[in-house]
């Protein structure tokens, strides 16, 4: 059994008892545990059961690249899946579950998969899933659906009770990893002055070497961390953070560190992650190695573990796997294990090397402990079911003939390591194989480039495939040094300090175990844990054709589980190589990305959610429109109000009454989101004879004219009212949602084309408040404030004129998009709350109304006035909509122009704007498209137009709809038929879009 | 995620304050030109492996559209410079030959 000794474990404090419970089961640890460590105290080696299969898992891992023990974690909003045990610090009340099992962990009825493996092979779902293709909707789709995704999704009505934040910094050197080799690197590059950032993904500095053993500089690794954290801890220009990964590295010195503060104390203050958006000068990369499993038949028991995971849950937490651990290996350091479990008073068996030449010093050691060395050896098959209760003893160079039979409880097997490459991939570092030590490492003089084309990234010790404590400091030692010349400081040449540790004997590479291992033991062997992909799926894949990595990669979806192959990449590969009959790097590697491992969603919205997700606009009336009840609208990052409902009103009743008071008697409208462009210059109308299809340079001062703005396309991309100010100056009205696109598009063409012209442009949108008022009284109200002459004589329709309303310096235009009398009233935004006070109480004696989005577009309908956005969809063209009036013959030149010269913009055929009247006064669905005869090559049916705006009309006391149809203009009369969500048809007649008013004279007056 | 310095104000600024705008110095084509010449002006770039220079706007600074010339295979920047012009400057070409010997990019080089 799996259980905490009696004493050891560095890192626990024996003193501090922590709860927790795992499936509701009452537990209890120690403070400084994982919740991995925990429950091995516990002796829960149970920890999860795989995707495919339904294996009984537990960890073979000690630290982030574990593929088994992923657990549900926390409750209600602070529900979170697959969180692994190996790197969740364990704290008191901590809840967690296990997954992908029904109905409990110990019996699942999904592990009858596991004796269909041989009908679940890779590419299962490909092969079985695609005939008959009638199957697909109602039997496999369901069936995959119900078996796919690992762990389980929070609850959609909970929301996550935490706070992320994202937090810039700017560094000459980033260091990644707090091993001794990514100490040794920041302290040589810190003493050169250089500004140095540390970032530790686990809560420990140091890394593995205090658990590995040797001396440096006559100290233990563990004093000597302590001692070098400490000086780095007292440079003012250095910077250290543990508990954060380095998650990224990108494109021009760009990194992301995620930094975990609570998770390991839910209750403290402040947010949960950080996310550190940093630029680095140079970034070197200290991430370590990480040991490789080894393939043999049942690989995955539970008990069976990574020697080095073992002798971390020995030394770090004090805990042990079983009673008695057979040891598997090809290479020395697996041999620490061994005499570190003999040692604790445990049993080793013994100790089963691939090797016929068997290991070095360590190997000796352990013989004079009288363990029991096997040379040449490997394991046929691990013995047991949930967990290990023997191994099977063969040749490593034959079939797996068994020649003996060993009762162990644990099995610490290693296959050699990998050094981590992840950080120096993600931007493009290349790699090379190693034969000695058989892995990939970063191939020197290929770093990431950055801006200026010069290296930026660099690794330091295991990581750059330095295997010893004595080679990997030296390396890590000229390499912070290097990093911090290359950022422009003066490193000095630092010589690290002497490391003394045990020669070892060289690895002998072991993809396979034994050599020939029959099928029915391959494929019981694991490469990928998570994903259940074994050594027989990817020689199948092989088989198959598949000689591509990429392509093996997905087939058998080898490493694209959350631990992204880790542990499974290079068997993997091997594997591969072995069985297409090519070398390793022949054959390469997939792609490695960010994140090195998963990061929460939290962390990557920062602070952007909820009332943070994005700014809101406020016009200068907003709070008036809040205390009258307004429903809103959010129109682009602008709140409008829909309409204002009064006591029982629904919002349908509200736009009603709204538009009835326009059209009888006097409305109010706050339009200050309404863009406001100035243009001005001596190129000023030249200018906007360009951007507008109709001619704004004969405009005279104190007139408004109607234009509409073209992308180069010829598409309608903008519309609104242009007043001419003076000679030099023009503002353009644009739509509440165009004013910044719009004004963009003005300096784009001002700064990239006509640059020679003399205009400039001001956006002035928020400096005004805007108000219309509007209705058959309209003007008795501004009369009744005085203080300018706003008669049909002095101020006709189309023109604009400045004075006072009130006392309240205004601009009024005379302007309709209602067809109402209609006045816009522009004021500094600072008298905009006032002066719309002043013209309420002023208006009360004709029951002036407020209305809000919802009515002005129902009027601007009845009246068929197009809206950006709703009669316009981006291939639109002001010809098709009945705008020809609106385009210059005359100009030249304007955007648009010439795109509208194309055949297919001149076609007859284009669909055009006319009205819609259903035959029996309904609201015509939105977005309905009118069926023609026929189907199309994909069985669709034809379609002859469809509605661009729909509304019930006050006015009319009917439906009303505009929509574009073909040959429109010329079938008015015709009664067409508009698709229904029901399933049925809505006849409409198609009519004049103008449906009140045609003749303009309610505006006009 | 590249970094460009604003030739305008001279700041070295973040891809998230700028606004990429597609390849530099197109020749505009307005109504008397072709068919041909039309749609090459709206529709066809030049898809380079390696030296490309583009339009950007320092758009969530000081609003100025530039030029950058730069390697689009390892994103090396050779130089910014504004916009108004209709090719690039000496001084630019000089760096991307010091850097690319033997380069081309349409008529430049
Ligand atoms: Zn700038």
């Amino acid at each position: 059994m799996s259980m905490r000794l009696p004493t050891g474990g560095r890192l626990t404090d024996r003193s501090y008892r922590m709860e927790f419970t795992f499936n509701g089961k009452r537990m209890t640890g120690y403070a400084g545990d994982t919740l991995a460590s925990a429950l091995l105290a516990n002796d829960q080696l149970l920890m999860g059961r795989s995707f495919k299969y339904h294996r009984p898992r537990g960890p073979v891992a000690s630290g982030a690249e574990e593929p088994n023990a992923l657990v549900n974690l926390g409750k209600g909003d602070r529900f979170e899946p697959n969180q692994r045990a190996t790197t969740t610090e364990l704290f008191n009340g901590l809840t967690a579950t296990s997954q992908n099992h029904w109905p409990s962990l110990e019996a699942d009825i999904g592990a009858l998969n596991t004796h269909l493996s041989r009908v679940l092979p890779a590419g299962f779902y490909y092969k079985m899933f695609m005939y008959p293709r009638a199957f697909w909707k109602h039997v496999y789709e369901p069936f995959i659906r119900q078996s796919a995704g690992l762990g389980k999704a929070p609850d959609a009505e909970s929301r996550d009770a935490d706070s992320y934040e994202h937090f810039y910094h700017f560094t000459d050197v980033l260091v990644v990893g707090g091993g001794v080799a990514g100490l040794m690197a920041a302290k040589t590059a810190a003493q050169s002055g250089a500004k140095v950032l540390l970032l530790e993904q686990s809560a420990h500095w140091g890394g593995r070497a205090p658990v590995d053993g040797g001396t440096i500089g006559g100290q233990s690794p563990e004093d000597w961390t302590d001692a070098t954290l400490a000086e780095l801890q007292a440079m003012p220009n250095v910077t250290l953070r543990s508990r954060t990964m380095g998650a990224g590295v990108y494109d021009h010195g760009y990194a992301l560190g995620y930094e975990r503060l609570t998770d390991h104390a839910p209750e403290a203050p402040g947010p949960r992650h950080r996310l550190w958006r940093i630029r680095a000068k140079q970034i070197v990369t200290a991430t370590g190695a990480i040991e490789r499993p080894l393939s043999f038949a049942g690989n995955d028991i539970p008990g069976v573990m990574l020697a080095s995971a073992m002798r971390d849950y020995l030394v770090n937490w004090g805990v042990s796997i079983g009673d008695r651990t057979v040891v598997v290996t090809n290479n020395d350091d697996a041999y620490r294990t061994a005499i570190a479990l003999k040692k604790a008073g445990l049993d080793v068996p013994a100790i089963i090397d691939a090797r016929s030449y068997g290991g070095g010093a360590l190997m000796a050691e352990a013989r004079a402990m009288g363990i029991r060395v096997e040379q040449g050896r490997g394991v046929a098959k691990v013995l047991g079911g949930k967990r290990v209760t023997g191994v099977a003893v063969c040749n490593q160079l034959g079939e797996g003939a068994v020649l003996d039979e060993i009762a162990c409880d644990a099995v610490a097997m290693s296959g050699g390591w990998s050094p981590v490459v992840h950080l120096w991939s993600h931007c493009g570092g290349k790699l090379d194989w190693d034969e000695a030590g058989a892995f990939f490492r970063p191939r020197a003089g290929a770093a990431p480039t950055d801006a200026d084309g010069k290296p930026f990234v660099s690794v330091a010790g295991a990581a750059d495939g330095h295997m010893t404590l004595a080679g990997l400091l030296q390396d890590a030692a000229e390499t912070g040094a290097a990093a911090a010349t290359a950022a422009g400081f003066d490193a000095a040449q630092t010589v690290a300090p002497e490391a003394e540790e045990v020669a070892e004997k060289p690895l002998e590479p072991v993809w396979l175990m034994p050599q020939g291992a029959r099928y029915d033991l391959r494929m019981k062997a694991w490469l990928d844990y998570q994903n259940d992909v074994k050594v027989s799926d990817v020689q199948l894949a092989a088989r198959e054709g598949y000689e591509s990595v990429e392509h093996t990669k997905r087939y058998t979806t080898l490493g694209m589980a959350t631990d992204q192959g880790k542990l499974s990449n290079i068997n993997g590969l091997a594997t591969l190589s072995n069985a297409l009959g090519e070398s390793i790097p022949q054959v390469g590697t997939t792609t490695f990305r960010p994140p090195y491992t998963p990061i929460s969603m939290g962390a990557i919205a920062g602070e952007a959610h909820g009332a943070l997700f994005q700014p809101v606009r406020q016009t200068p009336i907003h709070a008036w429109h809040e205390e009258n009840g307004a429903h809103w609208e959010p129109v682009g990052q602008w709140r409008r109000p829909y309409c204002y409902p009064k006591g029982e009103e629904d919002h349908a009743q509200a736009v009603i009454r709204e538009v009835k008071a326009v059209r009888q008697s006097l409305g109010l409208l706050d339009a200050s989101t309404l863009g406001k462009i100035i243009v001005k210059g001596p190129d000023a109308g030249r200018f906007l004879d360009m951007l507008y299809t109709n001619m704004m340079s004969t405009l005279k001062p104190g007139k408004c004219r109607y234009g509409l703005m073209c992308s180069e396309n010829g598409f309608l991309i903008d519309d609104g009212v242009v007043a001419r100010i003076d000679e030099d100056t023009f503002l353009c009205h644009t739509t509440t949602g165009g004013a910044e696109s719009i004004h963009a598009h003005m300096e784009e063409w001002l700064q990239t084309e006509w640059w020679d012209w003399q205009v400039y442009t001001a956006n002035v949108t928020e400096q005004f408040a805007q108000i219309a008022v509007v209705g058959p009284k309209a003007r008795m109200l501004l009369e009744k404030l005085g203080g300018m002459n706003v008669s049909k004589e002095a101020l006709p329709f189309m023109a604009w004129k400045d004075g006072t309303l009130g006392g309240f310096p205004v601009r009024v235009y005379r302007i309709s998009f209602s067809g109402e009398l209609s006045y816009e009233i522009a004021t500094p935004a600072g008298h905009g709350r006032a002066l719309w006070d002043l013209l309420c109480a002023r208006g009360a004696e004709w029951n002036i109304t407020p209305y809000g989005t919802e009515a002005l577009h129902v009027l601007r309908a009845e009246k068929g006035f197009i809206m950006i956005g709703d009669e316009t969809d981006g291939t639109v063209i002001p010809q098709d909509l009945g705008l020809n009036w609106a385009i210059s013959k005359k100009k030249v030149d304007y955007l648009g122009k010439r795109a509208q010269a194309w055949p297919h913009m001149t076609d007859p055929a284009r669909w055009k704007l006319v009205g819609l009247l259903t035959e029996d006064s309904s609201v015509l669905p939105e977005g309905a498209y009118a069926v023609a005869d026929g189907t199309n090559a994909n069985g669709q049916r034809n379609t002859q137009g469809r509605v661009t705006s729909t509304y019930f009309s006050p006015t009319l006391g009917r439906g009303i709809a505009m929509g574009l149809v073909l040959n429109g203009p010329d079938r008015m009369g015709e009664v067409i038929e508009f698709t229904h969500i029901e399933g049925f048809t809505v006849p409409a007649r198609i009519v004049d879009p103008v449906f009140y008013d045609p003749e303009g004279e309610k505006q006009n007056v | 995620m590249l970094t460009l310095k604003c030739p305008y104000c001279g700041v070295q600024a973040e891809e998230t304050e700028l606004h990429a705008g597609g390849e530099a110095h197109l020749t505009r084509f307005g109504p008397d030109s072709s068919d041909d010449d039309f749609e090459t002006y709206l529709f066809t770039r030049e898809n380079p492996k390696g030296v490309h220079f583009e339009r950007w706007r320092h758009s969530h600074g000081c609003g100025k559209w530039f030029h950058a010339a730069r390697c689009t295979m390892t994103l090396e920047v050779f130089g910014t410079y504004p916009a108004q012009t209709t090719e690039p400057p000496q001084d630019i070409r000089d760096a991307i030959t010091a850097k690319r010997p033997g380069w081309t990019w349409r008529e430049f080089s």
